[in-house]
């Protein structure tokens, strides 16, 4: 088997300042991978380095698309690119209002990428975007109701819903819970984890929330300057960390 | 005392062809919206500076002008244009459709089909038809460039949402030669059928945004819809209240302050056509 995503030597830097190291992992097919660290560490630059949403200084990304080919994105024509990222690819920003049309009604949202996808037919469109609505717990009779009336944890469901009506393979979330409080991350969080058990799905999930990670993801990769300190099963991690900045970051943890 | 003496149509010679060559770009490139250095003219941003332009470049000394706004030719957007050209380029005008050579329209497409030996210019306020959408000119041309056209559709879903049917009534959406999505100018929705196919060239520039595109004669045109919200016509329980005509699309005036609504052909030479016919 092929892995999903392999990155290898993805590096960025901001003028004479780096903002990631040289990284490479593999993403395998439905594995969720935890980025965490704390804020300035370089784990939303590499998330955008490897989701597409920003250029990487050097390094490459290969992707298994679903034909089984191998294709390296930096060799793609821009038109494939753009086409694969609305397709198999979701990005999940930390504000909602950064991944949703806010002029527009939580339907035609949820129907963008399908008629991005040729989808002419409203009754079908309209009808996937209730039945995206429902799988995020929103009642169906908002389906007409700008975004701008939701509350932040919707929003935050509403947009991972648009990511999910194209069943991509891989999902990008960009600190997915931040600026929720905290019941409404819980319900999230339980949601999300049974959208990416079930539609398996593969997912990069940049956090500095350990206990995000922790319920989410299967592996784990710990950055610190920009540079990757630990990686390895999460649960492995948190039990037992051994770089000295990743027992800093569990021992920092508050225990109520 | 003599007044000022214009060059031929107004533009200088060097300007008209760097319209020309911008006009001929379009039309090998149907629905393209090609940049060119629109002059300032003198009228304000907005009264059809684009049209002009585009007008003036094409203008021959034979050429006979027919100027409308909203389908009328005595309105003050089209009078004043007219004066322009006739004291500018001193050529003849007329108001009836057949006879003339180059229509400039705001608005509105003539009832009366247009033949080959015609040039429809029209005066474009946004020529950008994702405009709205997505604010960013680098990315509307690279949508443009990829054919990433999905979010027109999302406009119009939003009508049938709001309002039960694709509510967009002027400046609707269509596709040109199956490859550019192009904004037609506010003419209303009753107009969109006849861009298609048409015999005449049909020439659009707008001035401010500093755009011209084209349609050559006989070039496909299909208004964007969905498959169970089709593209439809609007229709009017009467007739025109002048002549009759039941095809034409129809103005409402307001006749006084009890409620009294008079609909009348927007077209007024087809208006004055089917009149004399009687």
């Amino acid at each position: 088997m092929n892995s999903l995503l392999s990155v290898s030597n993805i590096a960025k830097n901001y003028g004479d300042r780096v903002g990631c190291h040289a990284t490479s992992f593999d993403l395998w097919p439905g594995e969720v991978m935890a980025i965490v660290g704390e804020s300035g560490s370089g784990k939303t630059t590499l998330l955008k380095c490897i989701s597409g949403q920003m250029e990487a200084s050097s390094g490459t990304l290969g992707y298994t698309k679903r034909d089984g080919s191998i294709v390296v994105l930096q060799e793609l024509s821009e038109a494939e690119r753009r086409f694969l990222m609305r397709t198999d690819w979701g990005f999940v920003h930390q504000d909602a209002r950064d991944g949703l049309r806010m002029g527009v009604s939580a339907g035609a949202n949820l129907g963008e990428r399908l008629m991005a996808l040729g989808g002419r037919h409203y009754g079908r469109i309209r009808s996937s975007a209730e039945d995206w609505l429902q799988r995020v717990e929103i009642s169906t009779d908002r389906i007409d109701d700008s975004p701008w009336s939701y509350s932040g944890g919707m929003r935050q469901r509403l947009q991972i819903a648009r990511n999910l009506v194209t069943a991509p393979r891989i999902i990008f979330m960009d600190e997915p819970t931040g600026g929720l409080d905290v019941s409404v991350q819980a319900r999230l969080l339980d949601l999300m984890r049974g959208l990416v058990r079930n539609l398996g799905l593969a997912a990069v999930i940049v956090t500095h929330d350990l206990a995000v990670a922790r319920l989410l993801s299967t592996r784990m990769m710990v950055m610190q300057g920009g540079n990757v300190v630990e990686t390895g099963l999460t649960d492995q991690i948190l039990e037992d960390p051994q770089a000295p900045y990743t027992q800093l970051l569990v021992s920092s943890i508050l225990l109520v | 005392m003599s007044g000022p003496v214009y060059n031929f149509a107004y533009l200088n010679e060097q300007t008209k062809r760097m319209i020309r060559r911008a006009i001929l770009k379009a039309v090998a490139i149907p629905g393209y919206q090609v940049p060119f250095a629109a002059r300032e003219m003198p009228m304000p941003l907005g009264w059809g500076t684009g049209g002009v332009q585009v007008t003036a470049a094409c203008l021959t000394q034979d050429d006979i002008l027919k100027v409308i706004d909203q389908g009328a030719d005595d309105t003050t957007n089209a009078v004043s244009i007219r004066k322009f050209f006739v004291k500018t380029a001193g050529i003849a005008t007329t108001d009836v459709t057949d006879d003339a050579t180059i229509i400039q329209t705001r608005h509105r497409i003539p009832e009366t089909p247009l033949n080959e030996n015609q040039i429809l210019v029209y005066q474009v306020p946004i020529p950008e038809p994702l405009r709205f959408l997505e604010p960013r000119e680098t990315e509307t041309r690279k949508m443009h460039a990829l054919e990433e056209y999905g979010v027109m559709h999302v406009k119009l879903y939003e009508d049938i949402a709001r309002f039960g049917e694709i509510a967009t009534a002027y400046d609707y959406p269509a596709l040109v030669n199956d490859r550019y999505v192009f904004d037609p100018s506010p003419i209303p929705k009753f107009d969109n059928p006849k861009l298609n196919n048409s015999a005449a060239l049909q020439l659009f520039g707008a001035g401010r945004e500093k755009r011209i595109y084209a349609i050559p004669p006989h070039t496909k045109v299909k208004s964007l819809d969905f498959e169970d919200f089709p593209f439809s016509l609007p229709k009017w329980d009467k007739p025109c209240a002048i002549c009759g005509s039941q095809t034409s699309y129809l103005d409402e005036i307001v006749m006084d302050d009890q409620g009294g609504r008079m609909f009348v052909c927007s077209d007024t030479d087809h208006c004055r056509k089917t009149q004399a016919l009687k």
